[in-house]
């Protein structure tokens, strides 16, 4: 087959940066990076975006995608981005926060943007696991699950129960959309997609504040290979942080 | 015939308010705490008028961090406390010295540590002028010693804070936030709220490249070259440095003292120069950068000095660095918790101005 008769079928969306992550084999940051860079593309946003970035294994996010970005303090990126979206209401504004970040230091911050209406859309990548540090608890770490700081196991009676945030965010009155998707699966990923667009378009068109959870590998935490990582998912993560829409203001009773 | 300027009654924190809507502030975010709750009360309904926007966060921390975004957006825009919510916006003001985003912050000083009372104090000096949060920083610290001065400075302190892209803090006590006295407003010239902001992130769709603002520099050396890039500016800001000199030209004794104190400190000045004594008070109006080159000058000429602060002895470790190859200042506490008159002064004032 010549050259001319090849037909590209995959190629790196334009939003995304041509440069090698920093991310270790197998982690799921990098294709949650990627569907927001296709979206940005679909949707023409990389002009009028303005990410707020966080603290921890993605605090790099900035370099991978090609739009202006401002680095919050730890967990604060919904009061930052609070203010960006106050300060130029026309823009599109998002924050990029790992389960550390949001559900631990930064709780009051996404609480409360969310019961705002905020109009920002929150990508959260829930691993389990505070990656950066080197793998202590954290609020979203299973029971039983090793980590540095709970070489026992995570004991519920001593360190308390895994936070499930998407359900907690969707009980609040400000939020438009909350949903659960994972990244361990092509079905999966491409569900997550869905769930983002729809967070995307329901701060385009004014509507309010969108709240998208991922569940993520971090194989080198979980002393895992990256498939034994995506079987963790499947077989530990979703059970007990079920996938789906929790809130959708768009659709009527679009609380499931 | 040209209009009378108006004149108007209002609160210390009420011209700070009028101040930051006349530099045109366009985003306030607050959170509640005596003695400047006026200000949050005064923009939530005024900024909204002028076409901005309030937000009441859960904290003073968000509150802050809401600042730092603002800023970073290339927005004029303004947050204000007292002092145990300063401790919690210290993390935000690191930040945003450390990407040198531009804000104007307030600090209607009360009595501490700790829960302290809401009276009037000067205990949060060092933590105003030695980066109050983590790492190798400064800030501008401006001192009003009058609500019209406040008024003045809050216009200032916008131009200050873009000029030189770093957070700039107000700082006043309750006496200052509380006392009401006439003051006449005026509105700056012009203030193009788009121009200089070659830096602010506001979306590239002119197909510039895109912009990051942040303060984590790990490559070798990365952080290096910004500490010595903050390093100078702070350096280079010693020129603005600003104080008022009172009856200091023939005086024999010079009393360092600012804001509320240094105006509680005029009054005795004055009792005392009709007594055909010889006090003057020098009075900086920048604590940050601090007026060493006049301090210093004043030295020279062989005046003595005494530094009288609402707290236990911190501006005079300045008034003592500025002076120390040729002078040195006594000192008089006025102990947070109590209101200090011009009459208690005196005393002190007398005992230094005879080397006692
Ligand atoms: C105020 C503050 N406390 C602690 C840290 C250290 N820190 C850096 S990353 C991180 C954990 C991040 O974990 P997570 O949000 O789960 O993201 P991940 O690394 O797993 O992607 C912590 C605690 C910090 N940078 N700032
Ligand atoms: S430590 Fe975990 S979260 Fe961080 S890059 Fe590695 S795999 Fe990903």
């Amino acid at each position: 087959m010549s050259e001319m008769n090849e037909k590209l079928v995959f190629d790196k969306p334009e939003s995304v940066i041509d440069r090698a992550t920093h991310y270790c084999p197998g982690c799921h940051h990098g294709i949650a990076h990627r569907l927001i860079g296709e979206l940005m593309d679909e949707m023409d946003l990389p002009g009028k975006t303005l990410m707020t970035t966080s603290i921890g294994c993605s605090v790099f996010l900035y370099n991978y995608l090609n739009v202006d970005a401002v680095e919050a303090p730890h967990g604060r990126a919904p009061a930052v981005a609070t203010g960006v979206k106050r300060a130029r209401p026309d823009h599109f504004v998002f924050t990029y926060q790992g389960d550390g970040d949001l559900a631990s230091i930064g709780m009051a911050e996404i609480m409360h943007a969310a019961n705002r209406g905020e109009k920002i859309s929150v990508v959260f990548i829930n691993n389990t696991i505070y990656g950066m540090t080197g793998g202590q608890m954290a609020p979203t770490t299973m029971i039983n699950q090793v980590t540095t700081t709970t070489p026992a196991g995570r004991c519920q009676t001593h360190e308390g129960a895994p936070i499930r945030m998407t359900e907690i965010i969707a009980s609040l009155g400000g939020t438009a959309f909350a949903a659960r998707g994972s990244l361990d699966s092509v079905k999966n990923i491409r569900a997550a997609k869905k769930h983002l667009k729809k967070a995307f378009e329901l701060q385009l068109n004014g509507t309010g504040f969108g709240f998208v959870e991922l569940l993520s590998g971090c194989p080198t935490n979980w002393k895992m290979t990256p498939l034994q990582a995506n079987e963790r998912i499947q077989n530990e993560l979703i059970p007990y942080f079920p996938l789906g829409v929790y809130k959708d203001v768009s659709e009527e009773g679009g609380v499931c | 015939m040209t209009k009378k300027p108006e004149r108007i009654f209002v609160k210390g924190n009420e011209a700070i308010s009028r101040g930051a809507l006349a530099a045109k502030c366009k985003c306030f975010f607050g959170y509640p705490i005596t003695p400047q709750n006026d200000i949050p009360e005064f923009m939530s309904s005024e900024i909204i008028k002028a076409g901005g926007d309030f937000v009441q966060a859960e904290s003073e921390v968000a509150a802050a961090n809401m600042l730092l975004g603002a800023g970073a957006a290339g927005i004029r825009a303004m947050t204000s406390s007292s002092s145990p919510g300063m401790s919690l916006k210290q993390e935000a003001i690191s930040y945003m010295a450390g990407s040198e985003v531009p804000a104007v912050i307030v600090n209607i000083n009360r009595g501490g540590p700790g829960l302290g009372d809401i009276g009037p104090a000067q205990g949060d000096y060092y933590q105003s002028t030695r980066g109050g949060g983590h790492g190798d920083y400064r800030h501008f610290t401006l001192a009003p010693g009058n609500a019209q001065e406040a008024y003045d400075l809050t216009i200032r302190a916008f131009d200050i804070a873009f000029e030189h892209r770093t957070p700039v803090l107000i700082l006043g006590d309750a006496i200052m936030g509380q006392m009401k006295e006439p003051i006449v407003p005026w509105e700056p010239e012009s203030i193009d709220e788009e121009n200089g902001r070659e830096w602010c992130i506001d979306g590239h769709e002119s197909k510039r490249e895109k912009r990051l603002i942040k303060s984590l520099f790990l490559a070798e050396g990365a952080l290096a070259g910004q500490n010595q890039h903050l390093q100078a500016k702070y350096d280079a800001w010693q020129d603005l440095a600003e104080a008022e000199e009172f009856e200091c030209e023939d005086a024999d004794l010079v009393i360092c003292a600012y804001g509320s104190i240094g105006r509680i400190a005029k009054s005795a000045v004055r009792k005392f120069r009709k007594e055909g004594k010889k006090v003057g008070l020098f009075r900086p109006i920048t604590l940050f950068p601090f007026p060493n080159k006049a301090l210093k000058d004043l030295a020279k000429q062989g005046k003595r000095f005494l530094t009288i602060e609402h707290n236990l002895g911190q501006m005079v470790d300045d008034v003592r660095l500025a002076i120390r190859t040729v002078a040195d200042s006594d000192f008089y506490p006025i102990y947070p918790g109590n209101l200090p008159t011009p009459d208690e002064l005196e005393e002190p004032i007398l005992k230094s101005l005879e080397g006692k």
